[in-house]
């Protein structure tokens, strides 16, 4: 165990033709650490991980993974990291054990030792009654719990997991982030991408990605906190009312429904959001109890992925403008 | 003393071709395929393909109806190339039943058959063949003027100037010549498409993802993929081997060594060609498309179906490049002329340069990566 972090990663790019999945993305992630990737489908967060464990040439950019430059040395590397892919990706033809024994020849794990961590791994994640089934016959959360065991046979210093929990029921996906901490315990450095809000808050640390960009990074509480803009709860019985109102308002970023509430997100500009909020109600003759609240992790993210979106139109009207 | 590292490639390649084992024993239909097809082709092209024609449907129009002329029908008939199916009174109702298909061949006798016969300048009686099939046509001609002259009378003993002897089939049965070929037919057929398939499936399930991160190097992986299908190779080869020998009592008696490591050479070869298809084709569908590519030609060209003298020289330079080709060489060598297989340099090495080339070129293509 040592100081220098797990992954470092400066300005990786990756374009597959015209389009560019993978923005600049600057990566420094600690080690014996969660930390989450979290970001909408097509933010470049499988890309990302790809190009980490080697399985994907970057366009530009370079990645040292515990140490090694993961474009030119991924084979010392391979020994070194597990990866769980998005899909599964182990043979449904094969039981559970066969699965296992072929991961375990494959790293080279000897004979005695195989055996006792096959029965160890058996037992860790729950398959010991699902040894001979095929494993193409196993649920959901069976084939996750199977993956993760086969991903973490060699014992890995570094799990990457892309997406992860995307096809299991939410007591698996409980599971699932128990065997994550357990594994963390021993040491593990995991790099983990969801598009879960509750899974993102229990990382150590996070980025958000959006359109191949990082646009907000650190820890969930901290990002919480320091969010860049205001958040306003309104309840209201009138709520279609409500949220014509609200988009009234050109502070408003964003609005979104929570049942009979809405979640507005304001420019942090804005000196009394709330009376703000409230006035305009009354003007509109609009009932509803307007409150100040704090931000949630889904907070963050709108603003962040807002705030990229913005941005790139300001960006596109300077450049309609120059061409004027 | 093995390096470890040596034990360890070794034990990689060792998991890889177990599991591809268990894989191939636990696919039905694969194994189904792995002794289906041989039985099936080897059934189909030993009984119904036959390339000595025997009975042909004919028709006669007697006008002389002396008894020479009815000796002289008698007599083609004897051959067994043709079975006298009608007798009819006139040529016109003659060429009426070949144009309906019901007859292939006519036999037309005029009624000056006996002054013809003593002529000896005008023919004595006229073949009539259905141009539309080639191989009918051919035999007909074949049979039909040296005998017709000989009963013609005259010139006996001149007619008969070149006697041709066959060599290594005297029987002149299809079976014999076709049989040890059709090793290379089938192999061709399945090899290439059980290893570009095996291959192609694991990137399109995504297992191949997963294998990519781990230590296992491509050589291993490809190394480890074939194996099985050597195996598969050979366990067709003997049973083509036995079923040629027990159903169409084909010789193979010369030199059995020699024809398997023929046949395991031109195995490598499918297996190359497999795994370079397994490389350009993104989904098992294209896989079985670009095999299907490269079978028509082989089985077209190689000089297992149609002589390979009376190809342009463009197919010849294509029939060049397949394997199959060289492997019709070599096995009807080994299988009929009993040569041994050092006596066949040229084909020898055509198939060991194609096997060279294809594997670099799919080592080359086979990278460890998804892009």
């Amino acid at each position: 165990m040592n100081g220098e972090p797990a992954i470092r990663a400066r300005g990786l790019t990756r374009k597959f033709g015209t389009l560019i999945a993978v923005n600049h993305v600057d990566l420094t992630i600690p080690r014996a650490q969660i930390y989450g990737f979290l970001g909408p489908n097509g933010s470049g967060k499988s890309t990302t991980i790809r190009m980490l464990c080697g399985l994907l040439l970057p366009t530009a950019g370079a990645a040292e993974v515990l140490g090694y430059d993961a474009t030119r040395e991924p084979e010392k590397l391979r020994r070194k990291i597990g990866y769980m892919t998005q899909r599964f990706s182990l043979w449904e033809d094969l039981s559970v054990m066969e699965n296992l024994e072929f991961i375990a020849d494959i790293f080279g794990i000897a004979r005695v030792e195989r055996a006792r961590r096959l029965e160890g791994a058996l037992a860790e994640y729950d398959l010991g009654q699902r040894r001979t089934q095929r494993a193409g016959t196993l649920s959901g959360g069976q084939k996750q719990r199977l993956a993760l065991a086969a991903a973490t046979l060699h014992r890995p210093e570094l799990l990457l997991l892309d997406e992860p929990t995307s096809a299991v029921d939410p007591q698996s996906r409980r599971d699932f982030w128990e065997s994550l901490f357990r594994l963390l315990g021993q040491g593990t450095t995991i790099l983990v991408s969801t598009h879960y809000m509750d899974e993102a808050e229990r990382c150590h640390r996070l980025a958000i990605l959006d359109s191949g960009r990082v646009v907000a990074e650190g820890v969930p509480k901290t990002l919480m906190e320091n969010i860049d803009a205001a958040v306003v709860e309104v309840e209201s019985e009138e709520i279609t009312a409500a949220r014509a109102a609200l988009t009234q308002i050109a502070a408003v970023k964003s609005v979104a429904q929570l049942g009979t509430r809405l979640h507005a997100l304001l420019d942090p500009a804005t000196p009394d959001p709330q009376r703000l909020v409230q006035e305009v109600f009354a003007r509109a003759g609009v009932a509803g109890k307007v409150e100040l609240t704090r931000a949630s992790l889904e907070d963050v993210f709108v603003a962040a992925t807002l705030e990229g979106r913005m941005q790139g139109e300001a960006r596109v009207s300077r450049a309609a403008e120059r061409v004027q | 003393m093995i390096s470890p590292a040596i034990a360890e490639s070794i034990g990689r390649i060792r998991a890889i071709a177990a599991k591809e084992f268990r894989q191939l024993s636990r696919d039905r239909l694969t194994f189904g395929m792995v002794v289906g097809i041989p039985l099936a082709l080897i059934l189909i092209f030993g009984y119904s393909i036959n390339f000595d024609v025997r009975d042909i449907a004919a028709g006669v129009v007697d006008m002389a109806n002396t008894s020479g002329s009815r000796a002289l029908v008698a007599d083609l008939q004897a051959t067994q190339v043709i079975h006298v199916k009608e007798h009819l009174r006139s040529p016109a109702e003659l060429e009426a039943q070949i144009a309906r298909g019901k007859l292939s061949v006519g036999v037309y006798v005029p009624p000056d058959y006996e002054r013809r016969r003593l002529d000896g300048d005008r023919s004595v009686a006229q073949i009539l063949v259905d141009g539309s099939e080639p191989t009918i046509e051919s035999v007909v001609s074949a049979i039909a003027s040296p005998r017709l002259s000989q009963r013609a009378g005259i010139a006996s003993g001149t007619t008969r100037m070149i006697e041709m002897r066959t060599l290594y089939n005297p029987e002149k049965r299809t079976a014999v010549q076709i049989v040890p070929t059709l090793i290379g037919v089938i192999l061709s057929m399945t090899m290439v498409l059980f290893t570009a398939i095996a291959i192609v499936r694991e990137r399109e399930r995504g297992n191949l993802e997963l294998l990519i991160t781990t230590p296992v190097k491509s050589t291993e992986l490809m190394a480890g993929k074939i194996v099985p299908y050597i195996l598969v190779g050979l366990i067709q080869t003997s049973l083509i081997i036995a079923v040629g020998r027990w159903l169409f009592d084909v010789p193979f008696s010369s030199n059995l060594l020699d024809l398997y490591l023929a046949a395991c050479l031109f195995i490598a070869a499918t297996l190359m060609l497999g795994l370079l298809i397994s490389t350009i084709a993104a989904t098992q569908f294209q896989a079985v498309q670009l095999g299907f590519f490269t079978m028509l030609p082989s089985i077209l060209l190689s000089g297992f179906m149609f002589p390979f003298d009376g190809m342009p020289a463009g197919a010849r330079a294509v029939a060049q490049v397949l394997p199959l080709t060289h492997f019709v060489d070599l096995v009807r060598g080994i299988a009929l002329r009993g040569a041994p297989l050092g006596s066949m340099p040229g084909p020898l090495l055509k198939l060991c340069t194609f096997i060279a080339i294809a594997l670099a070129l799919a080592a080359l293509r086979f990278r460890k990566r998804l892009d």
